[in-house]
């Protein structure tokens, strides 16, 4: 298989050392079929034990190799070198702070995601023998794309909303909001509503789009987030018509 | 081993040069400046119109200056980006699905147009032209 020599780039950050990032220049021959990933896992097995970065499946399933590539959020496992230019520039998710080189803090990502209760809220518990809550596939249809998410947070790197915005819920929770108030055995809309439709919610949403373009699951969480700008303004008309109804 | 986390500081001035997508963004908002300073000028051109024929015909004259037709040429430009970046991500805001069947986006964004051309169609034929 062909090799070609490509310069990585790679942003670190010791917090034990540095004050601020730097970036540091690696020479790595590259086979046709490698990743971005497998360049980089050729710097810590060859170059430099040090360099720190989370990866597990290597195959765009478990969400956690996510990058600034060229300054464009993506997985590196499904980034292909042969794409790329010589010179490649490697950097921890934007939008996060840096934990150490390309690892970023993810709890504020991780309280959100929480605060939109991603779970079904059923009607009533049914006991494990009484069997599973049946849904068609029609009724399965209307949310399935939003149950592909991967949790890689690229769409937040993306969202200038998220980075300038004091505390937007984001996108992919938003997503995942809207896919269990739109599951037909779910009835934790309401309950969801008090962080889904407020001002960090989906209000704070100003369309840019740029989630749903670089979403590596064809999620687009900047459609959910629409989709539920009309839901809750019909909600609100409900509610001025009909006061104290049935949610 | 401590924890120092790093904060990246990004400029709330000039972030949207950053990249391509976020430049098409910003230009999709700026049209709506554009878009409502067309809407002033028609404003003023009825106001002069309710003002006798005179108003009217300064009003029209002004229209033709050099400046007034870029600035014409210029709304209409933003205007058009405004509607159909706006009609393009319609079916994101407001998906159709029948039974197990998902209208197609295509069909979708198709409406819009053609209400479009049927709405300037009934205006156009309204004002006689
Ligand atoms: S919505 Fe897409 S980009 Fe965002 S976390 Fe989920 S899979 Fe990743």
């Amino acid at each position: 298989m062909s090799l070609r020599t490509f310069e990585l780039e790679i942003m670190r950050y010791d917090p034990d050392k540095d004050s601020e990032p730097r970036f540091e220049t690696f020479s790595v021959p590259c086979e046709e079929d490698w990743v971005v990933l497998d360049a980089v896992n050729y710097v810590k097995d060859n170059l430099d034990r040090t360099l720190s970065y989370r990866w597990s499946c290597h195959m765009a399933v478990c969400g956690s190799c996510g990058m600034m590539i060229n300054g464009e959020p993506s997985l590196s496992c499904k980034t292909f070198m042969r794409h790329m230019p010589d010179k490649i520039r490697i950097e921890p998710l934007a939008n996060f702070p840096i934990e150490r080189d390309l690892v970023v803090v993810m709890d504020d990502f991780m309280d959100k995601l929480a605060s939109v209760k991603p779970y079904l809220v059923a009607k009533e518990k049914k006991a494990v023998e009484d069997g599973s809550y049946l849904q068609s596939p029609a009724q399965l249809k209307k949310f399935k794309q939003y149950t592909l998410c991967i949790n890689c947070t690229l769409c937040y790197s993306a969202c200038p909303q998220y980075a300038l915005g004091e505390g937007f819920v984001g996108p992919a929770a938003l997503a995942l909001a809207h896919r269990y108030n739109l599951d037909s055995r779910d009835v934790g809309r309401s309950a969801r509503a008090d962080v889904v439709a407020s001002n960090e919610g989906i209000w704070e949403c100003s369309f840019v789009g740029a989630c749903s373009e670089v979403c590596p699951e064809h999620v687009d969480p900047a459609g959910a987030i629409q989709q539920t700008k009309i839901a809750s303004t019909l909600d609100y008309f409900k509610d001025l018509i009909t006061p104290g109804r049935d949610k | 081993m401590s924890r120092k986390p790093y904060i990246r500081t990004l400029s709330s001035t000039s972030w949207w040069l950053a990249q391509p997508r976020y430049i098409r963004y910003m230009a999709r908002e700026v049209s709506c400046v554009l878009i409502g300073a067309y809407t002033g000028v028609i404003v003023v051109g009825l106001l002069r119109l309710s003002e006798g024929a005179n108003a009217w015909a300064g009003f029209v004259a002004a229209m033709q200056t050099p400046a007034s037709v870029v600035f014409h040429l210029l709304a209409l430009a933003f205007a058009l980006y405004h509607t159909t970046t706006w009609f393009n991500v319609t079916p994101k805001a407001m998906p159709l699905q029948f039974g197990d069947t998902q209208v197609p986006g295509s069909i979708i964004i198709g409406a819009h147009y053609a209400g479009w051309i049927v709405i300037s169609a009934a205006l156009l034929l309204l004002a006689g032209v």
